[in-house]
């Protein structure tokens, strides 16, 4: 089942014939009934902005990385310190880039479920408009200097208010999404009373509802405290307790960057292989599990004066259940694609593995994300742990911690998907296969280099988030010196990839080749499931509930032992 | 619900995995005192200076004979910025108090497990042993504005 997609262009007659090289298309066909032009616009242009997103962040990127080298740009560059452009590297990637690929994806996806465009396109197009509008905001705050608090913001680093109303409606756009993705879930049911929700719109819904809840922590932080402090209305705020609202996001914002790809990996990356999907009921209770998994926050703040020791504790179980899922995860697409490799021809223990379609750019980006996210999760169990925290927390260490979990397993899957989701939203043929295969090792190449630099300094007690060549107390610690070489020629190996990377997505949207037949969203059939599994699983209002309520549990257990909040201090702009 | 055997096997020893993990852990808070900052009190951050033991920044032997070392932490210095800990206090336990009269501040000293953040309105407290001569670096590992990586200070254990 196909839909024409026009493209408003009468003075460009197609040619006829076979020949793939012809003037811009003036329409090609989608695999989803219904869809128009305009139903894929805001798509477009939200998962445009993800890699704007991602542009920024690679340019601040190897500002970094050469400094790492001692190669200082920043007076070449319109920036006027390295804490500037680390609070652009972050804000741009950790929540531009992901937020904005989420809101595409996992709308695509729907569509691509039910069958049939959103509800409400209007939805769709607002949370196009607040996503470029709150990033133009918050871009502008961060450029003109207003705002060099780094994405995490803490009080009392005060930013100017557009930087915070910036913020809020990048918070929006994804609320937007998700009662699109709601009321899509609605419409399917009234259809279809007795059909269980199918997989791809179930997992894109759950990512949505664990987000929204997820969110509701920094909502409260910026429009109750820090968007007032900053414009005046308040005069000060208790910085132990904006920086727990914080984190109460800021661990879950970390399954909502991970969650888009686990539904890449679970289902489209087996079809793409030539595989099945491995269990229907398993991978919806992976995604039930992250949601139920939202209050361990505090295992960002082990080291926080203010904070319980009890609460320290209960976060600290939890979050070593995080593991749990991810384990599942591996298992299950670990097998999809052993199946693929062997219906290759592959055999042996591991000869399948030889046999996976390595030649595909979209498939060989996230296999190699897959290997960097095992070095990630098992790095992350020494930051996640009450003891060795200790040696590891705020070093660098954590920094080579997620740039191999958000830095890989999300950024390197993103860029592998874009290799087929350009084309799907532009009618274009993929341009420059092979340069495309080679980019994903670059950066795989890359990220380990510096992660491995990181790591071996944050473990000799390197601080992160520092000018660490105009530091001080730099030539004491002579150990550093490998870690910053690494990291740096790791980081700038990445850069090069990044280049690559927007070369060929800018040859993609630019070409007049246009992709023959009917774009394809590649998903797969699921092996077990899903009748077998349990339908309670589908009912995500009940599971959102018992999120709420242990949330509410473990961090009102907090905020008991915390009360009073302890507003001390007016706002610093120390930079 | 159908799950295949394999998978099963694969389920079962994570969740093996997972619990042995937090047995090691507990065990090392039960057992070997292995232990995280603890809430020390509340203290109003322009007040620090004024408020002991805070008005005398520096290592103190107590009248019972125990070790206090007390840091301030301000954008973008530690106070005291060099420490001496006497042969005496080697191998001995000494109690780390820090508070900071600005933003949020980190501690961390090299080749220690002394690792702490300093925010404003409480008062951070770590214990501490150095059992070897030698000297050690604490730096603020948290940003704190455009001259964060000066904040640095150096303990010199005779």
């Amino acid at each position: 089942m196909t839909a024409t997609i026009d493209h408003p262009q009468p003075d460009q007659p197609p040619e006829p014939g076979p020949t793939v090289t012809r003037a811009r298309r003036t329409s090609f066909l989608v695999d989803i009934p219904g869809v128009t032009a305009a139903d894929l616009r805001p798509i477009k242009w939200q998962l445009y902005l993800s890699l704007v997103g991602l542009l920024l962040g690679a340019l601040m990127g190897i500002l970094q990385a050469l400094e790492r080298l001692d190669v200082d740009l920043y007076d070449e560059v319109p920036l006027e310190t390295y804490y500037q452009g680390l609070t652009i590297h972050g804000v741009a990637l950790a929540l531009v880039f992901t937020f904005c690929f989420g809101n595409a994806f996992c709308s695509l996806m729907t569509m691509k479920a039910y069958g049939k465009p959103l509800p409400s396109r209007a939805l769709s197009q607002a949370s196009t408009w607040l996503a470029w509008g709150g990033v133009a905001l918050a871009t502008w705050a961060m450029l003109a200097n207003k705002a060099t608090v780094l994405f995490t913001f803490y009080a009392p680093l005060q930013a100017t208010p557009a930087f915070y109303i910036g913020a809020v409606f990048l918070v929006l756009a994804t609320w937007a999404v998700l009662i699109n993705l709601v009321l899509a879930q609605r419409r399917f049911r009234a259809e279809h009373p007795k059909d269980r929700t199918p997989l791809l719109a179930y997992t894109s819904l759950a990512t949505y509802v664990m987000w929204f809840i997820a969110s509701l922590g920094i909502a409260i932080e910026v429009l109750a405290f820090l968007l007032p402090w900053s414009l005046g209305l308040i005069d000060e705020v208790d910085p132990q307790f904006t920086r727990t609202l914080f984190w109460f996001t800021g661990h879950p914002i970390v399954y909502f960057w991970l969650l888009p790809i686990y539904i890449s990996w679970y289902q489209l990356l087996p079809r793409q292989v030539g595989a099945r999907t491995w269990s229907d009921g398993l991978t919806r209770m992976v995604f039930l599990a992250f949601l139920l998994l939202i209050p361990v926050g505090v295992h960002h703040q082990f080291t926080d004066p203010g904070i319980p020791f009890t609460s320290k504790a209960i976060m600290w179980v939890l979050t070593v259940a995080i593991f749990y899922p991810s384990t599942v995860t591996l298992f299950s697409v670990v097998s999809s694609l052993e199946q693929g490799g062997r219906a290759h021809g592959g055999t042996g223990l591991l000869g399948w593995i030889l046999k996976l379609p390595w030649g595909n750019p979209s498939v060989s980006g996230q296999l190699l994300a897959g290997i960097g996210f095992m070095f990630g999760g098992a790095s992350g169990f020494i930051n996640a742990n009450y003891t060795t925290n200790l040696v590891v927390h705020n070093t660098s260490f954590i920094v080579g911690h997620f740039h191999l979990t958000v830095g890989t397993a999300v950024a390197l899957s993103i860029m592998a998907i874009s290799y087929w989701m350009v084309p799907y939203l532009t009618g274009n043929e993929l341009q420059h296969r092979r340069l495309a295969v080679a980019q994903g090792w670059l950066w795989f190449v890359g990220v380990l280099t510096f992660s491995r630099g990181q790591m071996m300094g944050g473990i000799e007690g390197m601080p992160r988030r520092t000018l660490i060549n105009s530091a001080p107390y730099l030539e004491d610690n002579p150990s550093w010196e490998m870690a910053n070489t690494l990291t740096g020629i790791g980081g700038s190996v990445m850069f090069l990839s990044a280049v690559l990377f927007f070369f060929v997505i800018l040859r993609t949207i630019f070409t007049n080749r246009a992709a023959v037949g009917v774009m394809q969203i590649p998903v797969a059939e699921v092996t077990h499931g899903p009748r077998p599994s349990w339908r309670i699983l589908d009912q995500l209002g009940i599971w959102a509930l018992v999120a709420v309520v242990l949330s509410l549990l473990i961090y009102g257990e907090l905020v008991v032992h915390y009360w009073p909040i302890n507003p001390v201090s007016g706002g610093a702009t120390l930079w | 619900m159908e799950v295949d055997r394999y998978e099963r096997i694969w389920m079962t020893g994570s969740a093996i995995f997972v619990l042995s993990a937090v047995i090691a852990v507990v065990s090392s808070v039960v057992f070997h005192t292995a232990e995280l900052p603890e809430p020390a009190g509340r203290i109003e951050p322009e007040l620090v200076t004024q408020t002991a033991p805070f008005d005398e920044p520096g290592l103190h032997q107590r009248d019972d004979g125990s070790w206090e070392l007390i840091y301030i932490g301000q954008a973008w210095a530690w106070t005291p910025a060099q420490v001496t800990i006497p042969a005496e206090a080697r191998g001995e336990e000494i109690t780390i108090k820090a508070a900071s009269i600005d933003v949020i501040h980190g501690m961390k000293i090299t080749d220690t497990n002394v690792n702490i953040m300093l925010i404003p309105g409480h008062v951070s407290e770590v214990d501490v042993t150095f059992d070897e001569s030698g000297s050690h670096t604490l730096v603020c590992h948290e940003y704190c504005g455009i001259q964060h990586h000066v904040m640095g200070a150096e303990i010199v254990v005779e």
